[in-house]
């Protein structure tokens, strides 16, 4: 069996796949994100590279997977709706195939109105759903979403999307997932898991519809670095659920950083446990050089 | 109805700098919205008179959109509008454009922001309705319009930001994607989200530029 990437063998072997999330700098200098993709190299199997997240001006996802990529490391690149049109998207997902890039994760996209240029028009001309549906179709039978067709070399490209366990309405959480399968996920980053009840319910049902045979799933890890963090998490990141009893831990803890890292620990410890859950997804927002340790202690080193 | 906001008052002297200027409203859409009627249009005055620029005249178009009655109607304050230096429309932008075309030698001011094509829950309460896409679609939404009132436009909705029934961009929205689930799940026809619904055909927006 050929595979797309060294993620979609691992997966498809049915390892235990680990994914990291490295942030591109706000500038031009590689340095930046070479030396987050040192530290964290060894440590999992294929890296994220974020896409303007939330919606603060970096350097590219295509730019910062081609640099990873040089390195040797196999780049997750990001794609949102919210800066581009259909036309620059079908372009941009060319352009990454072009240069080696086979993982892709597409996503809506954080409003706007969150990041540091919030006078900027938002574009949703597609949502990602929609994304999804064309670059399968780009992919396995060569088309454009106008329907016109692709000329010379179909992007062959390992689809990947988001999943939100703990958004609203918690009754169409499933569907949702169940909608971006039909599109065409080939594998699915899930939101930062603290609510472990939550989540094994929506695991629940995702299995009830068979739905974890047909796409691979990673659930996210996102370490707690201060109470700052939590807070912001808590109360200000739309879609992150963080339930009292996990705030009051970090919140009376002797040393935050400790107990966040040990947090962390437990609830890699549970997923690893959850039937139909086949890795996770770590971000760990300014804090990569936690990810070696997290990864070792966790049993899931080396990565082979 | 088109939904209308005042400018700021010092942005609006900053922009007439000078006097005396000819003050026109509308009759529809800016006077219900307590923009460009005639209580808005006598209020104006008066404040501007307080910083010393004068008023030659005032009208209230009937209304400012139609190109025909404008004309009609303009003609009657010929020499007031010839007196003015600056010309100060309290009504939409299409009323503005629509005055522009008449009124030809002299600066024309807008003086309201035009926000959108929106719903008058009560008395100066107005919520956004539409964005007049060329394409209507809502048959598929429960008669809701998840363009114009998602802040991601979604057709494939909710995203992961939908909490209590309230838009991940600001607690006093409404969710767009939460109502259409309660509407279905009343009639019992949720499973009409699973359907993937295709992307917008944007030019329909833009091709129907003119209609004869």
């Amino acid at each position: 069996m050929m595979y797309r990437s060294k993620l979609e063998r691992f997966l498809s072997e049915g390892k235990f796949a680990i994914t990291a999330e490295i942030g591109p700098p706000k500038g031009s200098d590689p340095n930046k994100i070479k030396d987050k993709a040192k530290t964290v190299k060894s440590y999992a199997d294929a890296f994220n590279i974020t896409d303007n997240q939330t919606a603060v001006v970096r350097l590219s996802s295509l730019g910062g997977s081609i640099i990873i990529l040089n390195m040797g490391l196999e780049p997750i690149m990001q794609i949102t709706c919210r800066d581009r049109n259909r036309i620059a998207l079908q372009s941009d997902v060319l352009g990454a195939s072009a240069n080696g890039i086979k993982n892709m994760l597409f996503l809506t996209g954080d409003h706007q109105l969150f990041g540091n240029h919030p006078n900027a028009k938002g574009v949703f001309d597609l949502d990602s759903i929609q994304l999804i549906q064309i670059v399968k179709n780009m992919r396995d039978n060569g088309i454009f979403q106008s329907g016109d067709k692709i000329l010379s070399g179909n992007p062959d490209v390992y689809i990947g999307a988001a999943a939100n366990p703990f958004a609203d309405p918690f009754e169409l959480r499933v569907d949702h997932l169940e909608k971006k399968i039909e599109a065409g996920a080939d594998f699915i980053q899930t939101q930062s898991i603290y609510n472990l009840d939550k989540f094994n319910t929506w695991m629940d049902e995702v299995r009830s519809r068979g739905l974890d045979k047909k796409v691979h799933i990673l659930a996210g890890i996102t370490p707690l670095k201060s109470l700052k963090m939590t807070e912001r998490m808590k109360f200000h990141v739309p879609g992150v659920d963080i339930p009292d009893n996990i705030y009051h831990r970090m919140k009376n803890a002797a040393d935050i950083k400790e107990e966040g890292y040990n947090l962390a620990l437990e609830l890699i410890d549970n997923i690893k446990k959850i039937k139909g859950v086949h890795g996770i997804h770590i971000t760990a927002l300014f804090w990569e050089d936690i990810i070696p340790y997290l990864v070792k202690e966790s049993g899931l080193y080396p990565r082979l | 109805m088109i939904i209308t906001k005042q400018k700021d008052f010092d942005n609006l002297l900053t922009s007439i700098t000078k006097g005396p200027v000819f003050i026109i409203g509308c009759s529809e859409c800016a006077t219900l919205c307590k923009t460009g009627g005639e209580d808005e249009i006598v209020k104006m005055k008066e404040d501007l008179r307080k910083n010393n620029i004068e008023t030659t005249g005032w009208v209230v178009l009937d209304p400012a959109c139609h190109l025909q009655n404008d004309k009609r109607l303009l003609k009657k304050h010929k020499n007031e509008i010839e007196k003015a230096k600056k010309i100060l429309v309290l009504a939409c932008g299409n009323g503005v454009q629509t005055v522009s075309e008449v009124i030809k030698n002299i600066d024309i001011i807008p003086g309201t922001d035009t926000l959108f094509l929106g719903e008058i829950k009560r008395l100066s309460d107005f919520e956004k309705r539409c964005i007049m896409c060329g394409d209507c679609i809502q048959d598929l939404f429960e008669g809701v319009c998840p363009i114009s009132r998602c802040p991601k436009s979604m057709l494939n909705g909710p995203c992961g930001g939908s909490i209590d029934g309230k838009c991940e961009i600001s607690n006093e929205l409404d969710c767009i994607w939460d109502i259409i689930y309660k509407r279905l799940k009343e009639k019992g026809q949720l499973k009409r989200l699973k359907e993937i619904k295709k992307p917008k055909d944007w030019s329909k927006s833009t091709e129907m530029r003119r209609i004869l």
